[in-house]
């Protein structure tokens, strides 16, 4: 017992003390992390995820702004009555590009894991405006000022830089052309005419697949691109983005 | 320090933990005998949930961790209580599926099994646009009343389920457009203003006879296509009946002259990828049930 003894030496030392404490206590933090670095199923293989479009990017700002995680979750779990309302359980992969995740842990309202394209973009607008027009026994506040507001679009290619920075993989090409892109999905018609192609390529290619975005006026106010015209893009993208008919749930990888 | 060197407090007869500040020493009581069972008995427990469950990280190497004799996985419990649902749910929706919307409409069970398995659904999907029970709201039609803008026999209600309306990405979609008189510059707003006036004629609330008569040939090339030249609508177009009270958008005189300048093209997903076809079915005799079905 000649190394139990010694733990007066510990007791009457405080800053040996602060050692071993930290030590100790970091096995634990180390044991639960440091796999991460390494496992095959830390890494779920889907097709179809690719970076957020710069005007999807700037609406998902703005839902963290506004806090709708604070009465939203996105996060469908494995239970039989939550796949059965809103879909497919939630994939660790289809957070990957977000820096924070919106998981949330409340839900006052319903989740919005898989909201996109649920409803049409005109409901979603009208919905924000005014919730209780269309659903009377909703305790949603309006967010009717977004369609007022303009999205303040001049530092989006800092914003998608600063992703890059956190490890989404934006190209180049994606974050030059940001401001272009922007305009081209909110406006694909005029301002927006000559990043079209350019938009459609590279996120495309990103994807994997064509038509992973819907370029439109969005708040049914063509002249403006406001933050209402973010927000319901980033809303009508949520969750559309894996391709489940290549999933394989019974992949090693996949298994949770 | 050994045992036999523990001080013993005098008093009590407990031994102390040895330390002394300023004559101020500790009593060591052991711990309470139920406090350390109950410890122990925890410590089995984890051992025994490690060997179950899936537990330990991976080591280097490895690949993933380990799973467990029981091999349990969430996902799987998930997958297994959905094809539980699915086989409790086959019978009656495999009659669901076997039978035509007419059949399971006249048969008493599988109408009752398919109004309230359409009324789950309902609440669920179509609520949010169509108000509860259908009953609408502006720009989201009323489902509940005899007015239909594409189709209300029980196969079209199906079809509009299955394809939506103006849904990109189908193919099938109900399909047209307005064309936005205003806004691309079609018309002028005085022309706009006339067309409003004749509008308004059709169930009677013009007093402007010069501008109705002024908008007659505009009517004619412009608008009489889908709307017919009574503007008596036409479904196939999903062009409504301009000569009745129901308005989708409005009935004032502003609405229909914003109608008519900004256009009104709303869409309505399609449901055919997000539901099963028993549900599809299902909901369709619900809405057609809810009181206007043809």
């Amino acid at each position: 017992m000649g190394l139990m003894d010694k733990h007066g030496l510990l007791e009457r030392n405080s800053l040996l003390l602060t050692v071993g404490i930290l030590i100790v206590v970091s096995i634990g933090g180390i044991i639960q992390m440091a796999p991460l670095m390494y496992m095959d199923n830390t890494i779920e293989k889907v097709d179809g995820m690719r970076p957020y479009t710069p005007l999807e990017l700037l609406g998902r700002d703005i839902y963290v702004r506004e806090g709708c995680y604070v009465c939203h979750s996105q996060m469908i779990r494995p239970l039989r009555d939550e796949v059965e309302r809103y879909g497919h359980y939630s994939l660790a992969a289809e957070s990957m590009y977000d820096h924070p995740f919106q998981w949330g842990s409340k839900r006052t309202g319903p989740d919005l894991a898989r909201v996109g394209g649920k409803y049409s973009a005109e409901w979603q607008v009208d919905h924000l405006k005014d919730p209780r027009s269309l659903v009377p026994e909703s305790v949603m506040p309006p967010y009717a000022f977004l369609a007022r507001k303009s999205l303040d679009i001049r530092q989006v290619e800092d914003r998608l830089r600063t992703e890059r920075i956190v490890g989404v993989p934006y190209t180049d090409g994606m974050i030059e052309n940001a401001k272009g892109h922007l305009l081209a999905q909110a406006d694909p018609n005029e301002r927006g005419y000559d990043y079209v192609d350019d938009l459609v390529a590279e996120y495309g290619e990103a994807a994997g697949r064509e038509n992973s975005f819907e370029m439109r006026d969005f708040d049914g106010d063509p002249q403006r691109i406001t933050e209402m015209d973010a927000l319901v893009a980033y809303l009508q993208m949520t969750g559309t983005l894996v391709d489940f008919s290549t999933y394989e749930a019974e992949d090693l990888g996949n298994r949770r | 320090m050994s045992k036999e060197d523990k001080p013993v407090d005098e008093h009590s007869g407990i031994e102390t933990t040895g330390h002394s500040w300023d004559g101020i020493s500790e009593l060591n009581n052991p711990l309470p005998r139920w406090w350390l069972i109950v410890w122990y008995i925890s410590i089995g427990i984890a051992v025994i949930y490690m060997i179950l469950m899936p537990a330990i990280p991976a080591l280097p190497g490895l690949g993933t961790n380990t799973p467990g004799i029981r091999n349990a996985s969430d996902r799987d419990n998930v997958a297994v209580a959905m094809a539980e649902l699915n086989v409790e749910r086959s019978v009656s929706s495999n009659a669901l599926l076997g039978a035509s919307l007419e059949e399971i409409q006249t048969d008493r069970d599988l109408q009752q099994f398919a109004l309230a398995m359409g009324e789950s659904l309902f609440g669920d999907n179509c609520a949010t646009c169509h108000g509860a029970g259908g009953r609408g709201a502006k720009g989201y039609p009323v489902l509940a009343d005899d007015v239909w803008l594409w189709d209300g026999t029980l196969d079209g209600i199906e079809t509009t389920l299955r394809h939506g309306i103006r849904h990109e990405g189908d193919d099938a979609t109900r399909f047209s457009a307005m064309p936005r008189f205003g806004r691309d510059k079609l018309l002028t707003s005085q022309q706009i203003d006339d067309l409003t006036e004749y509008v308004l004629n059709f169930s009677g609330r013009s007093d402007d006879t010069e501008a109705v008569n002024r908008a007659a040939p505009l009517w004619s090339v412009q608008c009489s296509s889908c709307h017919g030249e009574n503007g008596m609508g036409d479904r196939t177009l999903g062009a409504p009946n301009l000569t009745d009270t129901d308005w989708l958008y409005g009935g004032q005189r502003d609405d229909i002259y914003s109608t008519i300048y900004n256009a009104r093209n709303s869409h309505m997903p399609a449901w055919g990828d997000r539901l099963d076809d028993a549900s599809i079915k299902a909901l369709a005799v619900y809405v057609h049930s809810l009181g206007g079905g043809e």
